[in-house]
């Protein structure tokens, strides 16, 4: 555990001496900014919905960004023949990898709770939405860093490894439209079930259902897995 | 400390080595010597861990580099061929990095005594990108010896260097052996010469010497060799030394001078002389050649003469 976590610390601190960070917690808070104003002098709600509901087009967007760089970038370099061959195993240097993304994006939703502060200044919201809907970022975030992760495994190019992260995750995204093309057979319920958003707006509606955050975590472990495999499959080639 | 047996590896249909057998000894530097793409990297990949043999083994103190790798790669400090550095960070930085990684404790004293060991102490709060190629030569150095492994690995350490660089880099891993065991692999003759006490030659996957670099130089000298000049060249010097007894071939060299290959033990030199001096040639030089490593490199690698 102890050198996943270095990977993760080092993975956050190489995310401050590059722009990527900046720009990327620059661009998720004016568009967290300008939803916010706009529900909160339109509607005069005092909800964080607008932002909630929009976040997985955000997420699916941005994490992309931040995911492209960390295996590709170790492999392109070369830099990976020395995490591989240090006492570490392949599934702790994914890991450590998608904790450091994950610490970014937690470190990015940190600065968005000045909404909250906000709203609890001046109005009275209800706590149990906020709550639920900011454990459904993280899950989804998870999810949208994971597959990030697998694809920046796959490739030593980042432009490649951003690239098949947005595709991935918009078929995720996309995956509930096809299912409805499918009726009620089962491979339609099962692009359903896929569905990266349809789990994630009960989250947003203030529910926490056990089943959306199995298929999250799911979701997560199995790209995790993936790419670590994907590791391993690239030592034998 | 380190035994190789039979290890094959294969990138698709083509076998980048093939049955290689070797043992280093504790405390031994070990050259690993040969022409590019020979096999070399491919070898220390297989003994750090990064890459799975196809065939034989391989252990590092005791351990299979395969099933137990782990074990081997936490005695093993390696420094790949194209040293791998994160260059936005700091030299201080990436080794506690690579110390955190280790999972080493009192990682600040031992980050100190690498950089001290490897004399980059005074660019510690460098970025290792504004370094130049010799400082980071040697942070790869000290990341190898972070953890204070048994067991150094060093591919091509002085591959890109200058002269000086060179000079310091060899005194550094020499000062290494004794209490380490390492292996370097280079492509560079004198290298191995002046800093190893064995060598390993490899040639297209397979082990073609493997001896100290004294018996390997003396074992494959079937003949001597003798340099001799004179002043007054020509085709009849070299078909008077060619009568000579004991002399087996003649091949001038130019300017005069001519290289003389002869039976072992025949010692024709004071025949040569005199022969020289009574046709009234002036002999200005005649001495024994040695033949160097790279000679015997040569004659290895170039399948002309197998040992």
């Amino acid at each position: 555990m102890r050198n996943t976590l270095a990977i993760a610390k080092k993975e956050l601190n190489s995310y401050f001496v590059s722009p990527v960070a900046y720009v990327v917690t620059a661009a998720f808070l004016v568009l967290c900014g300008l939803l916010f104003s706009l529900s909160l002098n339109f509607y005069r709600e005092a909800s964080m919905r607008s932002i909630f509901y929009n976040m997985p087009i955000i997420l699916v967007l941005l994490s992309p960004a931040l995911t492209m760089r960390l295996l590709a970038e170790e492999s392109r370099s070369g830099t990976i023949e020395l995490l591989l061959t240090a006492p570490v195993r392949d599934w702790e240097v994914v890991l450590g990898k998608f904790l450091g993304a994950l610490g970014l994006l937690l470190a990015m939703l940190a600065l968005t709770l000045l909404y909250v502060v906000i709203l609890l200044a001046y109005g009275n919201p209800d706590r149990g939405p906020l709550l639920s809907g900011y454990l459904g970022i993280i899950l989804l975030g998870g999810v949208t860093l994971s597959i990030g992760v697998l694809t920046s495994s796959l490739t030593q190019n980042q432009i490649v490894a951003a690239i098949l992260a947005f595709v991935g995750l918009l078929v995720l995204w996309l995956s509930g439209g096809v299912g409805n093309f499918f009726g009620g057979s089962a491979l339609g319920s099962i692009f359903s079930y896929l569905d990266l958003t349809q789990h994630y707006n009960d989250f947003a509606n203030g529910l926490i259902d056990s089943s959306n955050v199995l298929y999250y975590l799911s979701l997560i472990v199995a790209c995790l897995f993936l790419a670590s495999k994907s590791l391993e499959t690239r030592r034998w080639s | 400390m380190i035994q190789v047996e039979n290890l094959t590896k294969y990138y698709g249909p083509h076998p980048a080595i093939q049955d290689v057998t070797f043992q280093v000894k504790k405390g031994e530097v070990l050259g690993f010597l040969g022409p590019n793409a020979a096999g070399k990297t491919t070898t220390m990949r297989i003994l750090t861990g990064f890459i799975p043999p196809t065939r034989g083994t391989a252990r590092v103190a005791g351990y299979d580099v395969f099933s137990d790798s782990i074990e081997v790669r936490r005695r093993i400090g390696y420094m790949p061929e194209t040293i791998p550095l994160y260059p936005e960070m700091a030299v201080r930085d990436y080794l506690g990095f690579f110390a955190g990684l280790r999972g080493l404790d009192h990682k600040d004293q031992r980050v100190d005594r690498a950089m001290e060991i490897c004399n980059v102490g005074d660019r510690a709060d460098t970025l290792i990108g504004k370094l130049s190629k010799g400082y980071q030569q040697r942070v790869g150095l000290a990341q190898a010896l972070l953890h204070d492994p048994e067991v150094l690995i060093l591919d091509e350490p002085t591959v890109g260097l200058d002269p000086k660089q060179i000079i310091e880099v060899r005194e550094l891993i020499k000062g290494l052996g004794g209490e380490r065991t390492v292996i370097l692999s280079t492509h560079i003759l004198p290298e191995v010469s002046q800093t190893c006490n064995r060598v390993v030659i490899i040639n297209e996957g397979r082990v073609v010497a493997e001896d100290t670099t004294e018996r390997l130089t003396n074992r494959l000298q079937g003949a001597e060799r003798i340099f001799l000049k004179v002043q007054v060249p020509g085709p009849q010097v070299a078909a008077l030394l060619g009568k000579t007894p004991g002399v087996l071939s003649v091949e001038p060299k130019g300017d005069g001078g001519f290289e003389i290959e002869c039976a072992l033990g025949s010692e024709p030199r004071p025949k040569l002389a005199s022969a020289v001096v009574q046709a009234g040639y002036g002999l200005l030089e005649l001495r024994p050649v040695g033949m160097s490593l790279e000679e015997v490199f040569l004659k290895l690698t170039s399948n002309e003469e197998k040992a």
